[in-house]
């Protein structure tokens, strides 16, 4: 039995654990990354990555059936889903090998195999249930993410009914699908398979569709969900999946107890996000868990000494970008606290301005307080709204349906939140992140010259009419 | 085309001062390394020498203007050969410094401009750039918060809404809260830039460091024997009792280090060198220059440096090197005869002593009567930072120190 030393060891190679690996070997740290699959995580190999190739293929699908909008032909149109599959695995693989690279460049060690903490400063390595290897290290970074959340009653089983690793490598292209949950994991898929031609319902528990977001967005993209074909039954819930030979009988009950059947001969099961927190150690070495999730402090500490957590296992928003920033802050945090000298102006991610992205068909993004969290929260608000079909460039596209939404706080000025539904929209949100980051106010951003013809003068004209001075609309 | 000559950064921070006095007028020739005007920051007076030869054209800021921002178009040098008309090119699009005493602009000159961009509330009272956020300031407005008054947790210490948010005003170093009344007849004198600051630093201390005070009578006698000895073996050096004194605080902090520290909120720094600020009263206020490592030095070199920093001061020479970054403060009013008193503490130190003068006392020991020169000190600490007990511990080896100055060879 080998016993390997580091300063830092990640167990757990995704986003957040391997950029922690990167920046803690940056600052001249031996460091060590634990992966029991793929390096890249779920983002890289079973999340936003493949998702992105195969929605990117339902897009030029969907441009090719309206080739004769744009004065062009296109006949005998078809897919092929196993090539569409293929391609989205391939790049999968394709990044996944790029982050091995990055190791190497860096000098990180890889482990292969399940990491458990043993105690502070020490991990067990196992593979295949055998014990490979001892690893100390002075700090461990507990970076274990997230899987499909599933209920008593709702559990997948890999052939009708599937979680997001099933639907990303679908064994048929379903006729009628069921999606359970319309959060962004469930409205893509359903995005992509009504493009590819299933009969797609969605049923949300909530009152509204991609529940986090703005409502008014939300309800903007309901209407162009349903033009497209899409089913969708909200504040309602699936309470069976009954497995017949070919079909799945589902039973849907609104919130008054009305229930309903549907067949379909697949399901997709969108209902949450639960954190990995089984088998590495946590309960024996006290580490707090609430609710499937890594009780952490703003930087990531668990208050048990030289262990850390950082992305989705610490919980909401499960987002990739958000776990990177607490892989960079985690490393930084700790090698302040040694006293490097290179860590200046460290500061804990502020969760209000971690933008938000959903890539269905219109795109939503956002970032900051839906215009109801802000009243709720007692601001006074001024709200602009820029709609696509004013913009040039939107109409030009053939994008002419989105909103772009502002809100501000009516007595500072301070941008409270953006909210975007339409074409291209989650390339423009960073836009609106900075402006929040730097706080500015609505001068600045109407100070801003932005470039024309172009999407975002739609973020410069929502700003403008909040205070009534849209130009164009 | 004339030279321009723009106003200096004398040091890395610098951002503005006052232009306090030309030295030289316009005709006057001037040649490299010729001193053109004398430029006061907010703690020390700097010269500010000529590189070029050439004769003066134009002086374009005024003596006495204040907060002269660095880079602003100043005067005008004539090159040889050149004549006035050289000069017509030379717009004052250069002048960037706000708040400049129109008044005392010279009638040649164009009437300074502030921009109007340049929002006077980002200046801080020392002339400073206050980064900040476009919101915070905004948010400043409306609650009439002086943006300067707020400290920045923002990157690179940028003010930004929650600092706002969450700022109470606490100075009272407003002219507008200031209700001056006397019958009597005045004159008002505009503060200097070094009076704002000690009214500034010494509010802050004593509004917002909770003080504690030790007072110890210290015998002077083995020490003052020891000066005799020292200083009647050369006629190169001529130690003072305060020499004595720097030094046994320097070695005291080392002794005591729990002492040498500063209150950083939720940090707390202990330093793990003595570097001694003395209090040095000069025209129109006080400087505090610091010997540095104070306890590696002997009684000679602590001696020979307080006298050229001391002249430094009293000259309005000091750099920001001399006098910045201290780690406790020596302030001895004994050669003025006070025979006690207490300190406000320098912050962000920890800790001040006041030291008395020296003089006949009668000590009883052991029931008997005896006359020795005795030195009453006193201790003004940080309770944040500084417990009695330490305090006490602190006070009781700079005691040990000078009535047994020959531990201080150990």
């Amino acid at each position: 039995m080998t016993v390997q030393k580091f300063d830092i060891v990640v167990l757990g190679g995704g986003p957040g654990g391997y950029v922690a690996a990167i920046r803690a070997a940056q600052l001249g740290y031996k460091t060590a990354v634990i992966e029991r699959e793929n390096l890249g995580g779920i983002c890289l190999n079973w999340g936003c990555i493949p998702t992105k190739a195969l929605l990117r293929s339902a897009e030029v699908f969907h441009n090719m059936k309206h080739a004769a909008d744009y004065g062009l032909l296109a006949k005998d149109l078809g897919f092929e889903l196993d090539k569409v599959v293929k391609r989205s695995r391939g790049i999968a693989a394709q990044l996944s090998g790029g982050v091995a690279h990055l190791m190497k460049k860096n000098k990180i060690t890889v482990i292969e195999g399940e990491g458990k903490l043993v105690k502070p400063g020490l991990l067990s390595v196992s593979k295949d249930g055998k014990k490979i290897a001892d690893v100390e290290a002075t700090d461990i970074i507990l970076a274990t993410g997230a899987r499909a959340r599933e209920l008593p009653h709702l559990k997948a089983d890999g052939d009708k009914i599937w979680t997001y690793r099933h639907a990303l490598v679908p064994n048929v292209m379903p006729k009628k699908l069921l999606v359970i949950g319309s959060g962004a994991i469930g409205i893509e898929f359903a995005s992509f398979y009504n493009e590819l031609g299933a009969d797609v319902t969605v049923v949300e528990m909530m009152d509204h569709v991609l529940p986090v977001e703005d409502e008014e967005i939300s309800a903007f993209a309901l209407k162009s969900f349903k033009a497209q074909g899409l089913k969708i039954i909200t504040s309602a819930s699936v309470t069976k999946l009954d497995k017949k030979k070919d079909i799945v009988v589902c039973t849907v009950e609104d919130n008054k107890g009305k229930a309903q059947t549907i067949e379909v001969d697949r399901v997709i099961l969108a209902v949450g996000i639960t954190g990995n927190v089984e088998n590495i150690g946590l309960e024996e070495n006290g580490i707090k868990v609430d609710r499937g999730h890594i009780i952490a402090d703003e930087w990531g500490h668990t208050g048990v000494k030289g262990v850390h957590a950082i992305g989705d296992l610490t919980g909401p928003p499960w987002l990739a970008h958000k776990a990177s920033h607490e892989g960079v802050i985690v490393i930084e945090k700790i090698a302040r606290d040694k006293g490097h000298k290179e860590i200046k102006d460290l500061h804990p991610i502020d969760k209000g301005n971690i933008p938000g992205c959903t890539y269905c068909r219109p795109q939503v993004a956002s970032v900051g307080m839906t215009e109801k969290t802000a009243k709720d929260k007692g601001h006074k608000v001024r709200v602009g709204r820029f709609p696509f079909m004013a913009n040039g460039k939107a109409i030009a596209l053939g994008e002419a349906e989105g909103l772009v939404k502002t809100v501000f706080d009516a007595k500072t000025g301070e941008l409270l939140g953006a909210h975007m539904v339409g074409a291209e929209v989650t390339e423009m949100i960073q836009g609106y992140t900075v402006a929040r980051t730097l706080e500015t106010t609505e001068a600045e951003l109407m100070h801003t010259v932005f470039p024309h013809p172009t999407l975002s003068e739609m973020m410069h004209e929502s700003v403008l009419d909040a205070y009534g001075k849209a130009l164009h609309f | 085309m004339a030279i321009e000559i723009f106003m200096p950064a004398l040091s890395p921070t610098m951002e503005s001062g006052t232009l306090a006095n030309w030295l030289v007028k316009e005709g006057d020739t001037v040649e490299s390394g010729t001193i053109l005007a004398e430029i006061e920051t907010d703690k020390a007076t700097m010269e500010y020498e000529s590189i070029d030869d050439g004769v003066v054209g134009k002086i374009i800021v005024a003596d006495g203007t204040e907060n002269v921002a660095v880079g602003t178009l100043i005067a005008l040098l004539l090159e040889e050969g050149e004549d006035a008309s050289a000069m017509d090119d030379i717009s004052s699009g250069g002048m960037a410094s706000v708040e400049i005493n129109t008044e005392a602009s010279p009638a040649a000159a164009p009437a300074p401009v502030a921009p109007a961009h340049v929002a006077p509330t980002t200046i801080s009272p020392t002339g400073d750039r206050v980064f900040s956020s476009p919101l915070a300031r905004r948010i400043a407005a409306q609650k009439d918060i002086n943006i300067a008054d707020v400290s920045g947790t923002g990157p690179r210490g940028r003010v930004i809404k929650r600092d706002v948010e969450s700022y109470t005003p606490r100075e009272v170093i407003r002219t507008a809260t200031f209700q001056l009344h006397s019958d009597a007849p005045f004159e008002e004198i505009k503060l200097s830039n070094m009076r704002k600051t000690i009214a500034k630093r010494l509010t802050e201390s004593k509004q917002t460091v909770p003080h504690f005070y030790l007072g110890v009578d210290i015998e002077l006698d083995n020490l003052l024997a020891a000066r005799k000895e020292l200083n009647g073996m050369s006629d190169d050096y001529k130690i003072s009792v305060n020499d004595f004194i720097i030094r046994a605080c320097a070695l005291a902090l080392k002794k005591v280090p729990a002492a040498n520290v500063q209150f950083g909120g939720d940090v707390m720094r202990h330093y793990s060198r003595s570097d001694v600020s003395v209090a040095v009263a000069i025209p129109g206020g006080l400087v505090t220059p610091v010997i540095r490592g104070a306890e590696q030095k002997g009684l000679r070199q602590i001696s020979d440096e307080t006298k050229e920093l001391a002249k430094k001061a009293r000259d309005g020479k000091l750099m920001p090197e001399d006098y910045a970054g201290g780690t406790f403060s020596i302030s001895n009013l004994g050669m003025m005869g006070i025979k006690q008193f207490q300190a406000v503490i320098n912050p962000p130190q920890a800790a001040i002593l006041a030291v008395g003068s020296g003089e006949q006392r009668v000590v009883i020991n052991n029931g008997e009567m005896k006359p020795a020169t005795v030195m009453s000190v006193n201790l003004a600490c940080d309770h944040r930072a500084i417990d009695g007990a330490v305090g006490a511990e602190f006070l009781g080896a700079i005691k040990t120190y000078l009535e047994h100055p020959s531990t201080m060879l150990l």
